[in-house]
């Protein structure tokens, strides 16, 4: 019998000055640090360790920000323990890493929440770049574009900017408010940014390529398509990123699964954030319903085992039948399905049982079964080729095959973490502004 | 277990740990609650003539989120009533009659002063007096102290004239602010001393305030320099005591060494280079007078582990392990051996060789971690990478067979011997 833990509402308390110190003392400073290489964005990681740990902090700061712009977001939402953390050379010493993502979030702070800027743009080049959609991976780019002396003009569709980082990421990691403020700092950094603005209705791509010296591509993906199986219109059948979005801007009160019975559909991390979430939600029992097994979830092990913690239930080897419910719903229909050979992506395929279907009990319903690409918005820029699943492809520089234009994001990956998206926007920044120099 | 009571200068003392003249022994109450919770003596606060301290006193050194690698004060002496102090030493005695309770002692520098303090430490039932040759702050400015044990001279007059009317053993405390320990050591000595106390603290100013400017500690804005101590201090102690020890004339004196002491480790080490009491205090300050239960504990383990029964048996065991460096074996051969299964890839031995010592370690990325090797044909053996490493035993230093016999350097000098084949050197740099 496991000991549910009661779910942490808020995110980490930011270390004491003296937790900070001792933990930064104790790095090593290795040479070649492993963390620097598993860090997408490659922070000189014990360059701002060792910043804090000679208490010179806005140095630490600097250092951090300077690889990494949405250093802030990524020190609360980074999987650390599969990044930076899950390298720490002290992981084969005693199995307590160094708290990078912790020590990395003392540095930022102070700096990015409390509007303190470290940055002067270089002297104005006079070009201007147009970035479709202000995520993580669009605003790394435009920032560090502004760095650079261009014009970035970001284009996103919302009333706030960030993209999932705003809408999208556990209150418990990181607040909407937070991510908002760091977007504010990198506005006062220059970051221009249009609101309320869709490409393709209130400005076209071309209306965008004649007028900027070049554009990135950093629309992310869409919503989680309908499953189409039967009762799935159901009132109580929600889309699980919709719910996060709606939790975290307060449209959904904090009460909303009281007492009530909640099914996530899917194996990613989207679908353990919403698991987690219906925790938190006070569901009386969560069930993640996933068509394979445990060894096959994409979602990192360390989430899979917070949820378990938290008390979430999984159902593995099960896919929906149907929603079953009279006008509300009432449980999940589900046939038992069983790993059959394995298929190209090396996973087996799944082969539904012969038996017949069992059903759970819910009132909710949450799909959790990934996003889909735009493909509609992808459909005007014809030049721009993307692969089989609809992701648009990239260079080792983040151009596309159109010349002009770059992309990355979750748009061009499939749908990665935040620091992802950022690496591949600086890394398509420092591409435009060496062709924009040309 | 083995047996810790010593005998210094005919002083007996349950086992060799004191506390040094300082702050810990200020009181009578402080003495009585470090004599209960274990401490073999305690050397009592320096007294003398009424002085008046400052309020801001002590200010340290931290290393890597450690604190207090090093101690500084610019506290003086007893700033209690002499007639106070003597009371509670007398107090004391009565009730710890089997403890060692010494007097430390300074005042101006006449023969009629010292005699009066000598006596009345005497009289409070002392069962000797330090004469306190070193504090090197505040009372140095006055002509005491430090000013005293800088001069050899006055070293011998003074001891001198305690000894004049001492009955019970003088001992004297030595500074370490100066440059060759063993000549106030040898006047000490001249002078009839019995026993030498060292080191006292060692000049210094520990840090500035970087937002105000005023070094530390700060005294309305301003500071004076104070005398350092801790595990800072240590090694230069060990030197100082172990200089005493090998001369042939003041090595003959029992020495108290003090100096960064703070665990039975380090009074081993004390004790081997010739000490046979030791004197505690920066350890103290910072954890009590309870650190003295380990102390016990862990010098009686490693006597009994050692096969000896008493630790008369440790003292002076490493005093002639000191030799100068002439006479040391060039053709003694060891290189750096690394555990791959213990090393955890941080290259800290590669980049501390590579760029702090002589270019012998390789190192690579293997897969996902770095590995790194020794390089046999460059390695010197300097140790460097084996104090860098961070995994305990992971880098080990291996004597190597060699084809020559051992040779040192005056017989290399003088023509004598062959020398092993020496490293090879790194990387040649040219103009282009």
């Amino acid at each position: 019998m496991t000991t549910v833990v009661k779910p942490s509402l808020t995110p980490r308390p930011r270390l004491t000055p003296s937790a900070a110190f001792a933990e930064a003392h104790r790095c090593l400073m290795c040479w070649d640090a492993p963390c620097i290489r598993a860090c997408p964005t490659a922070i000189d990681i014990p360059g701002f360790i060792k910043r804090i740990a000679y208490q010179d902090d806005r140095g630490a700061a600097r250092v951090i920000l300077e690889a990494n712009l949405l250093g802030d977001s990524c020190a609360h939402v980074c999987p650390t323990s599969v990044l930076c953390e899950g390298a720490c050379v002290l992981n084969d010493v005693d199995g307590r890493p160094v708290p990078i993502g912790r020590l990395q979030a003392y540095a930022t702070s102070p700096v990015v929440q409390g509007g303190v800027q470290l940055f002067t743009p270089a002297p104005a080049t006079g070009k201007k770049v147009a970035l479709v959609g202000g995520g993580p991976a669009g605003l790394a780019c435009a920032a560090e574009l502004t760095l650079r002396g261009h014009e970035a003009v970001v284009f996103d569709a919302a009333a706030e900017a960030g993209g999932l980082n705003t809408r999208g990421v556990a209150d418990y990691k990181q607040p909407r408010s937070a991510a908002l403020t760091e977007i504010a700092w990198l506005q006062d950094l220059g970051v221009a940014i249009r609101h309320n603005t869709v490409v393709g209705e209130d400005v076209t791509f071309t209306e965008l390529l004649d007028g900027f010296d070049a554009l990135f591509f950093g629309a992310g993906l869409g919503a989680i398509p309908v499953l189409g199986i039967p009762g799935e219109t159901l009132p109580g059948v929600e889309d699980a990123l919709q719910l996060i979005e709606a939790v975290k801007s307060g449209a959904t009160p904090s009460d909303a699964f009281a007492g009530k019975r909640v099914i996530v559909l899917g194996g990613g991390n989207t679908a353990i954030d919403a698991a987690r979430l219906a925790v938190r939600l006070g569901a009386a029992r969560t069930v993640v319903v996933y068509r394979r097994g445990p060894d096959e979830m994409p979602a990192y092990h360390h989430e899979v085992a917070e949820a378990r913690r938290e008390g979430v239930a999984f159902s593995f080897w099960s896919a929906p039948h149907s929603v079953v419910g009279d006008g509300k719903v009432e449980a999940m229909r589900c046939r038992r399905t069983e790993p059959g050979a394995p298929g190209a992506d090396g996973r087996p395929a799944v082969v539904t049982s012969d038996e017949p279907p069992f059903d759970v009990a819910a009132a909710v319903v949450l799909r959790a079964t990934g996003q889909a690409t735009r493909q509609s918005l992808l459909a005007e820029l014809p030049d721009v080729a993307t692969d089989g699943r609809g992701r648009v492809i990239v260079d080792d520089e983040q151009r596309t095959s159109q010349p002009g234009i770059w992309a990355g994001g979750d748009c061009v990956n499939g749908g990665k973490e935040v620091v992802n998206a950022v690496a591949e926007g600086m890394a398509a920044a420092r591409s435009i502004d060496e062709e924009l120099r040309r | 277990m083995a047996d810790l009571a010593v005998n210094i200068c005919g002083i007996d003392s349950p086992n060799p740990f004191w506390l040094a003249s300082a702050p810990p022994t200020n009181t009578g109450d402080q003495v009585a609650r470090a004599f209960d919770a274990g401490w073999g003596g305690a050397v009592w606060k320096t007294i003398g003539e009424p002085i008046e301290n400052t309020w801001s006193r002590y200010s340290s050194v931290d290393l890597d989120g450690h604190r207090m690698m090093g101690l500084n004060n610019i506290e003086l002496i007893t700033d209690r009533p002499l007639e106070t102090n003597l009371a509670e030493i007398e107090a004391v005695k009565s009730r710890y009659p089997d403890n060692a309770l010494i007097v430390s002692l300074m005042v101006e520098s006449t023969r009629e002063a010292w005699q009066r303090i000598v006596r009345q430490a005497e009289d409070a039932g002392a069962d000797g007096v330090e004469l306190n040759f070193g504090c090197p702050h505040g009372m140095s400015e006055r002509g005491m102290g430090s000013a005293i044990g800088q001069v050899p001279e006055y070293c011998r007059d003074i001891v001198g004239y305690a000894k004049e009317v001492a009955t019970k053993p003088v001992f004297v405390k030595l500074t370490p602010n100066i440059a060759d320990i063993v000549q106030p050591a040898r006047a000490a000595k001249a002078g009839g001393a019995d026993a030498i106390s060292l080191i006292n603290t060692i000049n210094s100013i520990t840090g500035i305030d970087l937002d105000t400017f005023a070094p530390r500690p700060t005294v309305a804005g301003q500071s004076s320099h104070g005398g350092y101590c801790g595990p800072a201090v240590k090694p230069i102690a060990l030197h100082m005591v172990s200089a005493i020890a090998r001369d042939a004339d003041a090595g003959t004196v029992p020495i108290s060494g003090i100096g960064g002491i703070a665990t039975w480790r380090e009074a081993a080490e004390f004790i081997l280079l010739g000490a046979t009491t030791v004197q505690v205090c920066t350890a103290v300050m910072h954890w009590g007078y309870r650190i003295v239960e380990g102390m016990i504990d862990g010098l009686s383990g490693y006597l009994d582990a050692k096969g000896m029964a008493s630790v008369n048996e440790l003292r002076g065991r490493s005093v002639d392990r000191l030799q100068k460096w002439e006479n040391l074996d060039l053709n003694y051969v060891i290189k750096a051996h690394i555990d791959q299964e213990a090393c955890i890839g941080c290259g800290l031995c590669y980049i501390a060789c590579n760029d702090g010592a002589h270019q012998a370690i390789g190192a690579e990325r293997h897969g996902d971690r770095t590995r790194v090797w020794i390089k046999e044909d460059a390695c010197v053996g300097c140790n460097l990478c084996s104090l860098v490493c961070p995994v305990h035993n992971c880098i080990t230093m291996e004597e190597q067979e060699t084809d020559h016999e051992s040779l040192t350097w005056v017989d290399y000098s003088a023509g004598k011997g062959t020398l092993e084949p020496r490293p090879k050197h790194g990387v040649t740099i040219t103009a282009e």
